[in-house]
């Protein structure tokens, strides 16, 4: 997939200025805030529980090598072949050659971030093999020829009257005068359309949520049941999952899974959570002949041993972007990549470098929520902080910016001057705002004014408080 | 270098690159061996009655329906009641269960059994739950012949049956429980945990029953 990321600013140009989006948007903030903090409040242990994921994930980081030699391990031991990509190009020719070997003509897909990552549909289509996509919401936007918007809900940036539109230039078969004005209807159409997809598919791909090194199980964790038709009727199940998705033990997966639904959509627990283990077994009338894992690095074994290693704690559940103002703004696509929101502000410019993907730590307000109802609870702002910095280090930024922090910067190295700048700055924008109060233009601060007024400052400044707060302090 | 062995490798340098080898691998095998339990929710830890309360209640809250009967003997009944109840034929898609299998059938004579994996051409398939969970409502079902896995996923409506001892308190003790089938460190090929009948809400997040999975889940309680 193109990324578009170092457009970024006039990405979300566009995305305020579009109305459709901007409806669309508004069902996040209705959708997930309420419901995740309903979820977290009738549960007493709910803080406890995010603590004891962190430490989890934690523990598992720092032995990572070793739980994947045992996870791998484990997976042979149950039949099952576990395959090692360093880059997305060769996880793609991996999926390839199983397809090939099975003689695949077409594919049914469970929603899965790496495959979104790897940019598997294209390549497949590519090389003749039919991808279906099988969540409503992924095969909503493969219709659409888009990429998802949210790591969960991925057509979220879609309205129903647009489905209805996509399903009608789709499914020709069906009469023309059916009535789709329901979601209801829709989903329906969906299902009937796709469950024959599903039995004819030759391999079926899903992701991850969850790699367990006791066992050498993969776990998905899904609402619509479609992962487990995609993984159950084929002959051929393949794993798509990065290295970060290693767990140790049911019992520490058990911790996990009880803040993951809760975060994600503020359900107690997802509908289906389900655990495969190899190939069908002798005493199976079901289930996929071959099991395959592929394990997927591009990028990530730069971050263990860092500073940003506390990212790969992320489980995908989503609710840094339900909670983030920036996200709900400007929607997912503007982010230009895969991962949207403050967990793809991170990830982003770790995985395609800061060169790429450098002002999305940019794009934050540092407002904290997302750290705050992160269940794994990443500092994600200190790591934006961190991207920041480095951008800075590489001279990245504009020049205008630049000069505007170096600037900033030699005053705040001289405590005096800044205070008398600082005082005499302040009485001159509250002069220039006269009795309005307000500046509709301010020298330097257009970008600012454009949009809105800048309120003027009043009273005195932060240093002459502190000062007299200081007075008779010992 | 393998891909394999290039990224073990870079993994080891960044994370442990002069610590000691030995107590690395000893605290990973020691945790696997022991796995240990972390926080376990209030919530399930009741006596056997109120957990049954707990699990019928949790389940009905995500729109699960559930009734209990006295012994295996009255399941067919509550099967083909719950049909007639919903207008739908009297016929199950079923696995080689011995506790379904075992019940006395001769009540529901109308009541049709195919026995094997579900091809998507069943209404109504009908499973054994391995245990079940109290804390959300849970059913844990494991594939085999006895309840292959095709009958959760592709009839319209799920029944399940699941007798009131395997009914756990927490996620850790049912886990545990399918843990011990095979021996520690072998699963069976698949474990579900189903919570409630299939749903979405990929269209302008509103919740709609009945996507891929089942439209409708019943379950079966024996409490004899």
């Amino acid at each position: 997939m193109k990324i578009t990321t170092p457009e970024f600013k006039s990405n979300a140009v566009e995305a305020l200025k579009n109305q459709t989006l901007q409806k669309a948007l508004s069902h996040v903030e209705e959708g997930f805030i309420d419901k995740r903090q309903m979820a977290a409040d009738a549960l007493p242990e709910f803080e406890t529980l995010r603590d004891n994921a962190r430490d989890i994930k934690n523990h598992t980081l720092s032995h990572l090598d070793l739980y994947l030699e045992a996870y791998e391990e484990k997976v042979i031991e149950s039949g099952g072949h576990v395959h090692w990509a360093q880059t997305a190009e060769d996880a793609r020719n991996i999926v390839l050659d199983i397809c090939r070997k099975v003689g695949a003509k077409t594919v049914t897909k469970g929603k899965s971030m790496i495959s979104e990552e790897i940019g598997i549909n294209d390549f497949l289509e590519g090389e003749g093999i039919e991808p279906i996509e099988t969540d409503l919401g992924e095969y909503i936007i493969q219709l659409r020829n888009e990429a998802p918007s949210h790591i969960i809900a991925p057509a979220v940036h879609v309205l129903k009257e647009q489905v209805e539109e996509d399903f009608r230039a789709t499914h020709t078969h069906l009469p023309e005068d059916r009535n789709l004005e329901e979601p209801e209807t829709l989903l329906d159409e969906a299902r009937t359309v796709l469950r024959q997809k599903f039995l004819d598919a030759d391999v079926g791909i899903t992701g991850a949520n969850f790699l367990i090194a006791e066992t050498g199980t993969s776990i998905i964790v899904t609402n619509e049941g479609n992962g487990d038709l995609t993984q159950t009727l084929p002959k051929v199940h393949i794993v798509l999952a990065s290295l970060e998705k290693i767990t140790p033990t049911l019992e520490d997966v058990s911790q996990i899974l009880r803040v993951l639904a809760r975060s994600a959509t503020g359900q107690d627990m997802s509908v289906y959570t389900t655990f495969s283990t190899g190939p069908r077994r002798e005493s199976d009338v079901d289930g996929p002949e071959e099991y395959h894992v592929v394990l997927l690095d591009n990028g990530r074994t730069n971050m263990v041993g860092t500073e940003f290693q506390d990212m790969l704690r992320c489980i995908r559940c989503g609710a840094c972007m339900n909670h983030c103002p920036v996200y709900h703004a400007v929607g997912g696509h503007a982010y230009g990549w895969v991962y949207p929101g403050p967990m793809g502000a991170v990830l982003t410019p770790s995985l395609t470098g800061v060169d790429k993907g450098g002002q999305l730590p940019n794009a934050s307000t540092f407002c904290g929520r997302c750290e705050a109802v992160c269940p794994m609870r990443i500092p994600l702002p200190k790591m934006m902080r961190h991207w920041r910095e480095r951008e800075f280090e590489r001279n990245l930024n504009p020049t205008a910016q630049r000069f505007g922090l170096k600037f900033w910067a030699w005053f705040a190295k001289r405590p005096r001057l800044y205070g008398l700048g600082a005082k005499i700055a302040m009485r001159g924008l509250a002069i220039m705002a006269g009795s309005k109060g307000r500046l509709s233009f301010m020298p330097l601060g257009r970008g600012w004014t454009k949009y809105r007024d800048m309120p003027a400052p009043e009273g005195k400044t932060f240093q002459q408080m502190w000062a007299e707060k200081q007075v008779g302090k010992t | 270098m393998s891909a394999r062995d290039a990224i073990l490798s870079k993994i080891r340098n960044q994370v442990a690159g002069d610590e000691d080898q030995t107590a690395r691998r000893a605290a990973v095998a020691n945790r696997l061996a022991t796995a240990p339990k972390g926080t376990i929710p209030a919530r399930g830890q009741l006596n056997t009655r109120d957990r049954l309360k707990l699990f019928c209640q949790r389940a009905e809250a995500v729109s699960t329906t559930t009734v209990t009967v006295k012994s295996y003997d009255d399941v067919p009944e509550a099967v083909a009641e719950y049909l007639r109840n919903r207008n739908l034929p009297q016929a199950v898609r079923m696995g080689d269960d011995e506790r379904l299998g075992g019940a006395d059938w001769s009540k529901t004579p109308a009541l049709t059994k195919d026995v094997g994996p579900s091809d998507g051409s069943d209404l109504v398939g009908l499973s054994h739950a391995t245990c079940g969970v109290a804390e959300t409502g849970t059913l844990v079902l494991t594939s085999g012949s006895q309840n292959p896995t095709t009958v959760n996923f592709l009839p319209e409506n799920h029944i399940v049956v699941i007798h009131v001892s395997d009914i756990a308190g927490d996620y850790e003790t049912a886990l545990d429980q399918v843990r011990q089938m095979n021996g520690k460190g072998r699963m069976p090929r698949t474990v579900n945990m189903v919570t409630g009948p299939s749903r979405s809400g990929d269209i302008e997040q509103k919740i709609l029953l009945g996507a891929h999975g089942p439209r409708s889940l019943h379950i079966v309680v024996v409490d004899d």
